[in-house]
């Protein structure tokens, strides 16, 4: 081959290589940007356990506590409460907690709690991270006659009963999460370790 | 020595001409750019979307001046904005009232385009750019609602961040991601403050600048929906066009002044609109434990929420909201009527074009009340309705029995 015939061949090629050389050296460079965005060490390490005094609480009472930035329902049924939970099981779509996800093994059963009196779970529909309310009410207005109490959530209109199982045909997916717990004392709760871990 | 500092200035002009083109651009993008003579009111929103964006741009720069974005301060800076900053709730009032001002000229901008079929060949990527302006002011106000840190900032944003959580396998990673936290926090809103001040801000210049090159390449339909291009005098000029300076400058600043009066009113005696443009819950500030009883968005995003809201499953309901805008950018290739203008179209397009509206005023109502059954049944029928509407063109735009456009543009 001559000095000035050009190999569009081996131009071609080198292109090609030179550009996909780039191609890699860009995305290397996009990982520190992307992953910056990631949570911070400093936010992971937020996540510690919180001690809930669960003593003052009355039957048919619920309080919020905060942990992880979310709100955690402590709630305490009643006898009646807990008598209507398995009469409701035909209207839920995972009434016996079969979604693993959605609550550590202890909790799968019917009341969905360790001890059967007190609900502990993560206040925030399964659906569109919105907290739902608390309606322990029975039949009011804007549910409808056949609302035995239970938990609504004002933005997509999903309900759950009061052991936190959605009924079916609403927007969320899954019954509300239960964090992982254990009891202390009687009245004393850790919120963010199973029993196990300590 | 007036004509001395004429010949002058016609000096500089040659001299900056040879280094760079201004008279040139001048010439191309304004007095020798023809545009159709029978505009019409509905021409009116394309300058006053850019307008909008110069105004919303001039104000934001203003307020971050005061405003401190992180959780701790943001909801106390911007009641410092409004109340010991001088002059500080004008410009504050301009901005929040420009966004709604912003998608009401947007929204009828491109009601125009599916008046006249200004979508329809050769404007097919004219209409696409517009779009992704759509969607990116989309983004950009969303992400500016979360900045002043009330309940309805952080909890509209927990459920519109929670979207992507509903993608499969990768959805929680992303929405964690995104949000920089496992709540809405800190994190989050000192995110949205970068991309609301300058990434979309820039991002969206960008487009509009490439949407006017679009423009400007294939240049305006009108309402008669015909090429202008088709009947040229000896020297090329379309013989239905006039010079967009200074015909339709002086035209659009007529606009401009009726448009500002009306912007001004709503700044001055209403800028909170009874809560359609400021909602009431955002005057609390924000509590990660609390959900306000009543969550809505603004009102330019209520009918793909009422979408949303529709289908009874989370990732389903998701697709179907995605669908909606992604439905949109097809609509020059959905499109098969032998005629662009609604004036020549024929009963079948006129009907189905009223009830997309009706559908789509309806969606944006039912986004803004409460979950009923009622609502929900509604918002199914027009959710229904809506994507009829353009999944349906292909079949009865061609059915249509349209008039003949006139050979040239009516001069009403």
């Amino acid at each position: 081959m001559s000095a000035d015939e050009i190999d569009h061949g081996r131009r071609r090629m080198l292109l090609a290589a030179t550009a996909a050389m780039g191609g890699v050296g860009a995305v290397y460079v996009a990982t520190p940007f992307v992953l910056s965005m990631d949570p911070s060490e400093k936010a992971k390490a937020a996540g510690a356990p919180i001690d809930v005094d669960i003593s003052k609480l009355e039957p048919g009472q619920m309080m919020t506590v905060e942990w992880r930035g979310k709100p955690v329902w402590v709630l305490r049924r009643n006898e009646q409460m807990l008598k209507i939970l398995p009469e409701l099981d035909k209207f839920l779509r995972d009434p016996n907690s079969d979604e693993l996800s959605q609550q550590p093994v202890y909790a799968k059963n019917v009341q969905r709690s360790i001890n059967p009196e007190y609900m502990v779970m993560i206040g925030i529909c399964t659906h569109l991270g919105c907290s739902p309310t608390y309606r322990p009410e029975f039949s009011p207005p804007d549910l409808g006659p056949d609302w035995k109490g239970g938990f609504f959530c004002p933005c997509h209109g999903s309900t759950y009963d009061l052991a936190g199982r959605v009924y079916s045909g609403m927007p969320a997916p899954s019954n509300l999460v239960i964090p992982p717990h254990h009891y202390v004392s009687a009245t004393r709760l850790l919120v963010g370790v199973d029993s196990e871990v300590i | 020595m007036f004509d001395k500092i004429l010949r002058g200035l016609g000096d500089l002009r040659e001299w900056a001409d040879e280094r760079f083109p201004v008279t040139a651009f001048w010439q191309d993008h304004l007095v020798k750019y023809y545009a159709p003579k029978n505009l019409n009111f509905w021409y009116f929103f394309g300058s006053l979307a850019f307008l909008m964006l110069v105004i919303q741009l001039v104000t934001g720069i203003f307020l971050t001046m005061n405003y401190k974005p992180t959780a701790g301060t943001a909801f106390a800076s911007v009641e410092y904005i409004m109340r010991d900053v001088n002059w500080g709730w004008l410009i504050r009032y301009i901005h929040s009232t420009g966004a709604s001002f912003f998608f009401i000229v947007i929204y009828l901008h491109m009601f125009r385009a599916l008046l006249y079929g200004s979508y329809r060949k050769p404007r097919e990527l004219l209409w696409v750019f517009g779009m992704l302006i759509f969607v990116v002011l989309m983004a950009e106000a969303f992400m500016g609602y979360l900045l002043p840190w009330g309940q309805m900032s952080f909890w509209g944003a927990q459920v519109i961040i929670s979207l992507f959580g509903a993608i499969p396998y990768i959805g929680d990673e992303l929405a964690l991601w995104i949000r920089g936290d496992f709540v809405v926090a800190d994190a989050t809103l000192n995110r949205f403050f970068a991309f609301h001040v300058i990434a979309f801000p820039l991002l969206l210049i960008g487009l509009v600048l490439f949407h006017m090159i679009a423009l400007h390449s294939v240049g305006s339909n009108n309402p008669d929906g015909i090429e202008i291009k088709k009947h040229k005098d000896e020297n090329g000029v379309p013989l239905d066009g006039i010079p967009f300076h200074p015909y339709y400058t002086v035209k659009d600043l007529v606009g401009v002044v009726v448009f500002l009066m009306l912007f001004s009113a709503v700044i001055f005696y209403a800028p909170e609109m009874g809560g359609w443009f400021l909602e009431k819950d955002n005057f609390v500030p924000a509590d990660p434990l609390k959900t306000p009883e009543h969550i809505a968005p603004l009102w330019y995003f209520t009918p793909f929420y009422a979408i949303l809201r529709a289908v009874p499953d989370k990732f389903l309901g998701v697709v179907a909201m995605g669908a909606s805008i992604v439905v949109l950018f097809l609509l020059p290739w959905l499109d098969r009527g032998r005629v662009r203008s609604v004036r020549y179209r024929g009963l079948w397009f006129k009907w189905a074009l009223g009830i997309f509206v009706v559908s789509f005023v309806g969606l944006a109502y039912l986004g803004t009340v409460a979950a009923s059954p009622l609502a929900t049944l509604f918002s199914r029928i027009f959710s229904v309705l809506y994507f009829a509407f353009f999944l349906l063109m292909p079949i009865y735009s061609k059915l249509d029995k349209t008039k003949p456009p006139p050979e040239r543009v009516t001069g009403k």
